[in-house]
């Protein structure tokens, strides 16, 4: 009884201090909603709407057909009409346009007899990732339309083969559940032994009977229920901005989520254990996030890193909780598929919290 | 039970520097006994060491009868400390900060909520019990943190320098609160520099660079000193100092005034007349007469000496 009552009271503690702390306090809310809304919308590895000139070298009606086909596909937008090749490469020059179609003076002719490209489009090279749009907009099946049969190949509709929104919301918004908690973790925690040594407070506290165990369950306690809230709130606006479904349980998303949140503030209370001031651990702090956010698989797909890196990430807790979301989330998988990735996981939590624990001591030496 | 605290040979070594160096105290229940010393000559360290918070090089201390160093959870819950510097939290009120005191001392609701208001109001802290600590003065501080010191009723208390902050009167009003404690059976030790707070206690032990160079009740320091004191009245005090201040068996000068307040060698035969006869340019101005020696005499006495030693060395 005793020993849950000086848990509590450190809780209790923390979170008073938490709620007259006004800033760190908005950040619980205004982390996630801003991330959200700049990683759903900014890390679309699809692209839409770029503006695009178009130099129309034949305008008969089939070269309007074919432009108005491009532009259906939504990844472009037609900004401008070029009237000369030298207004063509002017636009293209400034960077008003991303991408630039030059449609041939006789498309009928090289349609029928194949005798070269109807269609060219030019790609703003310094502009990364966009060569691959050009690349998807070539393959698509439009010129198939207008007379060329390769093939047979029934022509598509676009929409099926290029649905670009959708599906990277879908991949990024679960995963950033991670990217966000294990920010928020990191950093809150990674300030809360310190914070009371910086200020003072941690000399008198460690003359009391707490024990080390209590105090560090104390700390944590308050910051688990915020990162609940932190899950909600992205799954959420999450479904309500981007349309993301839960297709497995949300029992065991939660149960992840409570096990990542675990695992990212042992990981905090650890580097609050190694620094000397909050902002030494707020340093410390960044200086694991930019790894995890980068080799976890949430931005690069994990298959495709070198061998090396793939090692690293195995260490980062949000590889393995990205995993588990992903497959909770998207593919309804159920928490006993993916053992390997809990027990990863687990013994990450386990490890840190040991060596918090280890690490901290009631004395100042 | 006698002694509260018992050290022996207690040294603390931070690195290169010796931080407390042989340190062998004796602090009696239920009194105050004194620090007095510079900043830098130990206090902290060894009062640190006496709660757990660090461990000795060698030697030990022993804190109602238990070893400080590997027996400390037991000791903490029978003493109260007082940190140098306000430790209690800033962003939390002055109920809120007693009532987590409370709580981490194991106190039940009940309990909890009688010695809180029985703290508010002997420490006049009931009109800022819904006041953030932070914005506490000084002296309220003091007061907020003797009381949360205070809270559980320990047997011992040990004050890091509690009025190092503080006004006067403030000051004046903690230590009658410290001998209404006493009065009541506590053992309170405190660590101080000024020379008025350490007269009050019963039993001093003036510290220099780590080593207790004097230990006694104040009174009987001051009887037992070992130097002789007089002061020198003079028309050219600057001139008299030099002149002195060239003499060996000259410990230390101090203008106090229009005087000079002069200790000598205690081996001297006759120290005015040797004072006298050092002055004898400006003989007819000066005057010359012996005073009893103050605490602060003391101080001097014990650590210039040492100074000296050290020099010779």
């Amino acid at each position: 009884m005793k020993w849950l009552g000086r848990m509590a009271a450190i809780a209790s503690k923390e979170t008073r201090q938490l709620r007259r702390d006004r800033v760190t306090f908005g950040l619980i809310v205004g982390i996630p909603a801003m991330q959200i809304a700049l990683f759903g919308y900014a890390i679309n590895f699809d692209v839409r709407d770029l503006d695009a000139v178009v130099l129309d070298q034949a305008r008969s009606s089939l070269s309007r057909q074919l432009v108005a086909d491009l532009a259906a596909t939504q990844v472009m937008r037609i900004a401008w009409q070029a009237d000369s090749e030298a207004e063509f490469a002017n636009i293209m020059q400034r960077g008003d346009a991303s991408l630039g179609v030059v449609i041939a003076e006789d498309p009928e002719r090289r349609l029928a007899d194949g005798s070269g490209p109807v269609v060219q489009i030019v790609v703003d090279g310094s502009q990364p990732s966009l060569e691959n749009v050009a690349q998807g907009l070539s393959s698509l099946p439009i010129l198939r339309r207008h007379g060329v049969p390769p093939g047979g190949a029934p022509a598509m509709t676009i929409r099926v083969e290029y649905n670009p929104q959708k599906r990277t919301a879908v991949q990024v918004v679960p995963a950033l559940v991670g990217t966000i908690l294990n920010i928020t973790m990191v950093i809150f925690t990674a300030g809360a032994i310190v914070r009371e040594r910086e200020r003072g407070n941690l000399e008198l506290l460690i003359t009391t009977p707490v024990s080390s165990s209590q105090l560090m369950a104390g700390k944590l306690l308050p910051y688990i229920v915020i990162g609940l809230i932190q899950t909600t709130l992205i799954l959420v606006i999450g479904h309500l901005l981007f349309r993301v479904p839960v297709v497995g349980s949300l029992a065991e998303l939660y149960a992840a989520a409570l096990l990542f949140i675990a695992a990212t503030l042992a990981l905090g209370l650890f580097i609050s254990t190694l620094v000397k001031t909050q902002f030494q651990a707020f340093q410390v702090a960044f200086m694991t996030l930019l790894p995890s956010i980068l080799m976890s698989g949430f931005v690069f797909p994990f298959e495709g890193m070198p061998k090396a890196a793939q090692w690293i990430a195995q260490v980062l807790p949000l590889t393995h909780f990205v995993e588990l979301i992903r497959g909770v989330v998207l593919r309804g998988a159920h928490l006993s598929d993916m053992p390997v990735q809990l027990g990863k996981l687990t013994l990450f939590f386990v490890v840190m919290l040991v060596a918090a624990m280890l690490r901290f001591h009631k004395r100042l030496d | 039970m006698s002694d509260a605290i018992t050290a022996r040979g207690l040294t603390r070594r931070f690195g290169d520097v010796l931080a407390v160096d042989g340190v062998d105290l004796d602090v009696p229940a239920q009194q105050i006994y004194g620090f007095l010393g510079p900043n830098g000559s130990g206090k902290s360290t060894t009062i640190r060491m006496m709660c757990g918070l660090l461990r000795p090089t060698a030697g030990s201390v022993t804190v109602l009868g238990h070893d400080a160093a590997k027996e400390a959870e037991t000791v903490r819950l029978r003493l109260g400390y007082m940190t140098q510097r306000f430790s209690l939290w800033d962003d939390l009120t002055v109920r809120e900060n007693l009532d987590f005191m409370c709580n981490v001392f194991g106190l039940g609701a009940a309990e909890r909520r009688s010695r809180v208001a029985q703290a508010t109001g002997e420490y006049h802290l009931d009109e800022f019990a819904g006041r953030l600590a932070g914005t506490l003065s000084g002296g309220q501080r003091q007061r907020l943190a003797l009381a949360a010191a205070t809270l559980h009723r320990p047997q011992l208390l040990l004050l890091d320098e509690p009025t190092s902050a503080v006004d006067p009167q403030s000051r004046r009003d903690f230590w009658e609160k410290l001998f209404e404690l006493v009065a009541q059976g506590t053992t309170i030790l405190v660590s101080t520099h000024y020379m008025d707070e350490a007269e009050r206690c019963h039993q001093l032990a003036i510290l220099d660079r780590g080593r207790v160079v004097a230990q006694g009740p104040p009174k009987r320091l001051a009887r037992d000193i070992d130097a002789t004191v007089v002061e020198v009245e003079s028309d050219d005090l600057p001139l008299a100092r030099r002149l002195l201040s060239g003499e060996p068996a000259v410990l230390s000068i101090a203008q106090l005034g229009s005087r000079l307040h002069v200790l000598l060698d205690r081996s001297l035969p006759d120290p005015e007349d040797h004072v006298r006869r050092a002055l004898a340019a400006q003989a007819g101005t000066a005057t010359v007469e012996r005073v009893p020696a103050t605490l602060e005499d003391v101080f001097v006495a014990a650590t210039s000496r040492r100074g000296a030693e050290a020099a010779a060395a």
